[in-house]
């Protein structure tokens, strides 16, 4: 009477990636608060430079002008730092060795994570973006412009997003995960996010000028504002694509290591 | 007779501790298989090996006739895991992490829906189905975790520690849902640190100790290794003593209970002496504590 015949069927196509997708997404939006904050956190910020610092640093009052692609940046990084902590708390639950125990493409898991993470962030910054415009926010891009700048933003969100993935991978809980993820939120203001970086002390222009957030930020601001994008635009995508594949390697090496072993 | 698991010489260190010391298993198809053992003891490295979690360092094992290392898609698509840590979204209903874990098993939209609604009314959770399983108690959450073995039929399923941290209650449900499980053919490889579980549930039980099977056997045959009755002194307010295993003759048990009478509690008021059968608690000491099966004396104060 008994069998050892009964399988599960196969998969198709990308149904594991899909249901990972849906689950994710679920998370986010259940997750109100987190939702929140990475929607008003950066309204608040715009609004505080705007407001506050924005004519001390910019009499002539032009300032909401050159902060908002370095704020929409900020808003990018904010909302991706909760895949570390969702991704982590996957890993340290029993559900991650259920998933490992089914035949299923071992990244799916993460797929799903990812892809939340750019509709997230996708969304927050949508938000920021029409609160900049409300606030005197004049850019002079066209259509095609706006395209492309979110076109920027999102592989932005990409490359941040795998980053979280794999330092939630790394962390050895999603609290630590959220520590490790807060090093990286600084990296905006040592860029030209907030205050154009010829006014940085020396040492520190080199590093606002080697660091991946610069060229984004530029090619952000050239895109809405016009503004020369030089070789810009080239190192954005080159930093993007390079810490893709950096943090997917990383990732997938420590997703094998780790899992099944907690 | 099929084999549903075959396992040869496992082998598994981490760092400088061997964790399997060349584990040796068989259980056969559609049976109730219990690994008994401490904690510690290596029992989910063994789960872990088996439903291809971890690799064995040495060994091997084949699982629904297929080798876990080797052939580890084809076994996944044999097996369930429920583990230690319940492995259930806590963001999610009961119903879509059922839903969830059907369309990842190769069911339709459809089928999955369907088969959620089926399984939440089977385990008792059609009532809290919409609610998220963050605020489910720990048998409902160890409910839901079985459940979502059972999406699908698969062969054989692996439960580690299944009601670790239960009430008695959520456990009596548990077991009786094991049963079922077990009575409709599916092989179940379960590990426990309870011997009531072990001798309650499963056709047969393995002793893990040091890495290593110790002991193998019905409930019942390991109970005959032991011997004869034990005899057993409590105090006044029913706390156990001290207890001694005996031979069975009539020699032994005076020699027990001449044992017994030497110990300075028994006189004090109000102290009893029973005898009784052995339980697979004293067959489980006898053999994890190394010596001997049988007249073995031990002080049993405070182990539970």
């Amino acid at each position: 009477m008994t069998t050892l015949t009964a399988t599960r069927p196969r998969l198709r196509g990308f149904t594991a990636e899909s249901t990972f997708i849906t689950r994710s997404l679920i998370h986010s939006i259940r997750d109100v608060e987190a939702l929140l904050m990475a929607v008003v956190l950066p309204v608040m910020l715009m609004l505080m430079f705007t407001f506050i610092f924005g004519n001390a640093i910019d009499p002539s009052g032009g300032y909401v002008d050159y902060v908002v692609p370095g704020i929409i940046l900020l808003c990018a990084g904010f909302g991706a730092a909760s895949t570390a902590v969702a991704v982590s708390r996957d890993m340290t639950t029993g559900i991650i060795d259920r998933f490992r125990t089914m035949p299923l493409r071992s990244g799916a898991v993460l797929t799903g994570h990812v892809v939340a993470s750019l509709a997230r962030n996708l969304l927050a910054t949508a938000v920021v973006v029409a609160a900049a415009l409300l606030v005197g926010f004049r850019p002079s891009a066209s259509f095609l412009d706006w395209v492309a700048a979110f076109a920027v933003i999102a592989l932005y969100i990409l490359a941040i997003t795998y980053l979280f993935a794999a330092i939630g991978l790394a962390a050895s809980s999603p609290d630590a995960a959220s520590g490790y993820g807060f090093i990286l939120l600084f990296l905006p203001y040592v860029s030209s996010a907030f205050v154009p970086v010829e006014t940085m002390p020396e040492w520190l222009q080199w590093i606002a000028d080697n660091q991946p957030i610069t060229p984004v930020i530029e090619t952000i601001r050239a895109l809405l504002m016009g503004t020369p994008v030089g070789d810009s635009a080239l190192w954005a995508i080159g930093w993007c694509v390079v810490i893709i594949a950096a943090a997917a390697i990383w990732g997938a090496w420590l997703f094998r290591r780790k899992a099944g072993r907690r | 007779m099929d084999l549903a698991i075959d396992a040869t010489g496992l082998r598994k260190r981490f760092g400088r501790t061997d964790v399997l010391a060349g584990l040796d298993l068989t259980v056969a198809a559609g049976t109730v298989f219990a690994l008994l053992g401490p904690n510690g003891a290596g029992k989910t490295t063994t789960i872990n090996i088996l439903t291809t979690l971890v690799r064995p360092d040495e060994g091997t094992a084949r699982v629904a006739g297929f080798d876990v290392v080797a052939a580890a898609d084809e076994v996944k698509r044999r097996i369930a895991l429920t583990g230690q840590s319940a492995a259930v979204d806590e963001v999610l209903t009961a119903t879509e992490n059922l839903v969830m874990l059907g369309r990842l098993s190769g069911l339709s939209r459809r089928d999955a829906s369907t088969r959620a609604a089926e399984l939440a009314e089977r385990f008792g959770l059609s009532d809290a189905a919409s609610r998220c399983v963050g605020t489910y108690s720990g048998g409902m959450r160890r409910r839901l975790d079985l459940a979502l073995s059972l999406v699908v039929d698969v062969p054989v399923i692996f439960l580690d520690e299944p009601t670790t941290g239960l009430d008695t209650r959520s456990r009596q449900e548990l077991w009786t849902l094991i049963r079922t499980l077990a009575d409709a053919g599916t092989t179940v490889f379960l590990t426990t640190q309870y011997l009531e579980e072990a001798d309650r549930l499963a056709d047969r039980i393995a002793v893990l100790d040091g890495g290593r099977i110790a002991a193998e056997g019905t409930a019942d045959e390991l109970k005959a290794r032991i011997g004869g009755d034990v005899v057993e002194l409590r105090s006044h307010d029913g706390g156990l003593l001290r207890e001694l295993p005996t031979d069975g003759s009539v020699h032994g048990l005076r020699a027990a209970i001449d044992e017994l009478d030497r110990t300075p509690a028994a006189a004090a008021e109000g102290v009893q002496v029973t005898i009784r059968r052995p339980s697979l608690d004293d067959v489980f000491l006898a053999i994890t504590a190394g010596g001997g099966t049988s007249d073995r004396t031990r002080d049993l104060i405070e182990t539970k």
